[in-house]
């Protein structure tokens, strides 16, 4: 086994596009993490059962199965019965929902970290219930579960390789295609494992600080 | 500051027809689960009277002043606020619940300070007075902004405007709530306790400012308190809570001085054994 740098400089333009697609999945998937989570937080909240219980099912549905099922049934299955996602789509929407489920019970947590005394002051003036949420809660809920919720985000930038199994050309997909391609995996490998190093450790540094942050100001 | 002399139902009786009350509470109960706070309460407010609620803590007073500002329901009775039911609507001569929309237009007509002040933290001084009229009556963000400064300045916190409430003091704080609760203009103020979180020698900041506001506002106010000493001077008309009831109803003198009921005489003594003055 020998470190070849020629092969690295011929396979790094086939890996670049690997990287673009990983990092276009974990950005949307994020997004869909991060509103569809806070969506299901406030549903659970609901005081009408007939929003609050199903939404709760789901949630509960969604983190007690693999992801690696959800993404099979939204790619293979989902055609069955007339639904057809690309395979970024399906990555997207599998990975973003998956995770959604975890960030909601972060918010819940930190909603449920704001004192009453808020509701009723919110109440009190008269503010309709959109409103409370817009301008009272979310703005004091969110900002000390930004490292939880960043934690979450970084776990599915390093579950993205599994988007490989329903044919999205991310990094892994990209990677084992050389591979398989010339026979050798060392050089591949180690790059797709350096560059989620790259992104993930600067990452982890930046949430212990935002911890350390937020742990001050409570 | 006590123009409005009104008293208790049975002295009501010597004087000019009273103009029709602003706060009319019938026959209200309410539990926390098994506990009854609330007993067939009944009383009523003449616009512009302050009225003090004292009695021993879990009496009710509290719990009234939060059905008052839609923060706890009912379980029966009937509240109305300037005639208008208040957890009701009134829907081909029959009384229904209300739904959030009728809430919400009731709401417009009362105001309430708390006792922990429930500031919006991550807001300026300034924005905690300034966001309800601007989202809830529509006025502009520039005559909001006026109205406040004039708050602030009533309350003595003109240059306080941009500070966050996590640099204030608790007397400061409170005269935020005052001002905040006061920007909406409302018809009615609750005041629950306001003191009761301060230090005593930043008490009076506050009660000072709640004297302003009696002696220059015609609001009907309702205060609990346990500062017995600001009751008589600040209340028209002093009610006496235990158990859910109102025991003893009156003029502050003579609540104070020459109480009826055992009841109110025994809660009066310890108050002054714990070095309440009045």
């Amino acid at each position: 086994m020998q470190w070849d740098w020629n092969f690295i400089y011929q396979i790094l333009p086939t890996l670049w596009q690997g990287v673009i697609v990983t990092v276009q999945a974990t950005l949307l998937g994020s997004l869909v993490a991060a509103i569809l989570g806070l969506f299901i937080a406030i549903a659970k909240r609901s005081s009408n059962k007939w929003i609050s219980r199903p939404v709760s099912s789901l949630a509960m549905f969604v983190r007690g199965t693999p992801l690696l099922v959800q993404l099979y049934v939204l790619f293979f299955v989902l055609p069955d019965i007339g639904i057809l996602l690309s395979p970024l789509a399906a990555g997207v929407i599998g990975i973003g929902v998956h995770y959604s489920a975890y960030t909601a019970e972060v918010y819940r947590a930190g909603i449920e970290n704001i004192e009453r005394g808020q509701w009723e002051a919110a109440k009190a003036c008269n503010l309709s219930s959109h409103q409370i949420w817009i301008h009272v809660i979310i703005p004091q809920a969110v900002p000390p579960m930004i490292p939880a919720l960043a934690n979450y985000l970084l776990m599915m930038f390093k579950e993205t390789p599994l988007l490989s199994a329903i044919t999205v050309y991310e990094l892994m997909t990209a990677a084992r295609g050389v591979a398989n391609s010339y026979y050798r995996y060392f050089e591949p490998m180690t790059l797709v494992g350096i560059f989620f190093l790259l992104i993930s450790i600067p990452t982890v540094i930046l949430l212990n600080r935002l911890e350390k942050k937020y742990s001050r100001r409570r | 500051m006590k123009e409005h002399d009104h008293t208790g139902d049975s002295m009501n009786a010597a004087r000019p027809k009273a103009p029709s009350p602003i706060i009319e509470v019938k026959d209200i109960s309410k539990s926390f689960g098994s506990h009854q706070v609330l007993k067939d309460l009944s009383f009523d407010v003449q616009p512009g009277e302050k009225l003090a609620l004292i009695g021993p803590s879990g009496s009710g007073k509290t719990t009234i002043l939060r059905i008052l500002m839609t923060l706890e329901t009912i379980d029966g009775g009937v509240i109305r606020i300037d005639g208008e039911p208040l957890w009701h609507m009134e829907k081909e001569g029959q009384l229904v619940p209300a739904n959030e929309a009728h809430l919400h237009r009731m709401r417009t007509k009362v105001g309430m300070v708390f006792q922990l002040f429930n500031l919006f933290p991550h807001k300026t001084v300034l924005d905690n007075i300034t966001m309800a009229p601007i989202l809830t009556k529509g006025i502009s963000r520039s005559d909001a902004k006026a109205r406040a400064m004039e708050l602030l300045d009533m309350v003595g916190l003109a240059d306080k405007a941009t500070a966050k409430p996590a640099q204030l003091s608790g007397g400061q704080k409170q005269r935020v709530a005052i001002a905040r609760a006061l920007a909406l203009q409302p018809k009615i103020m609750l005041f629950d306790e306001v003191t009761s979180a301060l230090d005593p020698e930043i008490v009076e900041e506050v009660l000072g400012v709640m004297r302003k506001l009696a002696a220059e506002t015609d609001m009907t106010m309702l205060l609990v308190t346990h500062e017995m000493g600001f009751a008589h001077d600040f209340a028209d008309r002093v009610l006496f809570f235990d158990a859910g009831r109102i025991i003893e109803q009156g003029p502050p003198d003579q609540i104070f001085r020459a109480p009826q009921e055992e009841r109110t005489q025994l809660f009066l003594r310890k108050i002054l054994a714990a070095g309440r003055a009045i």
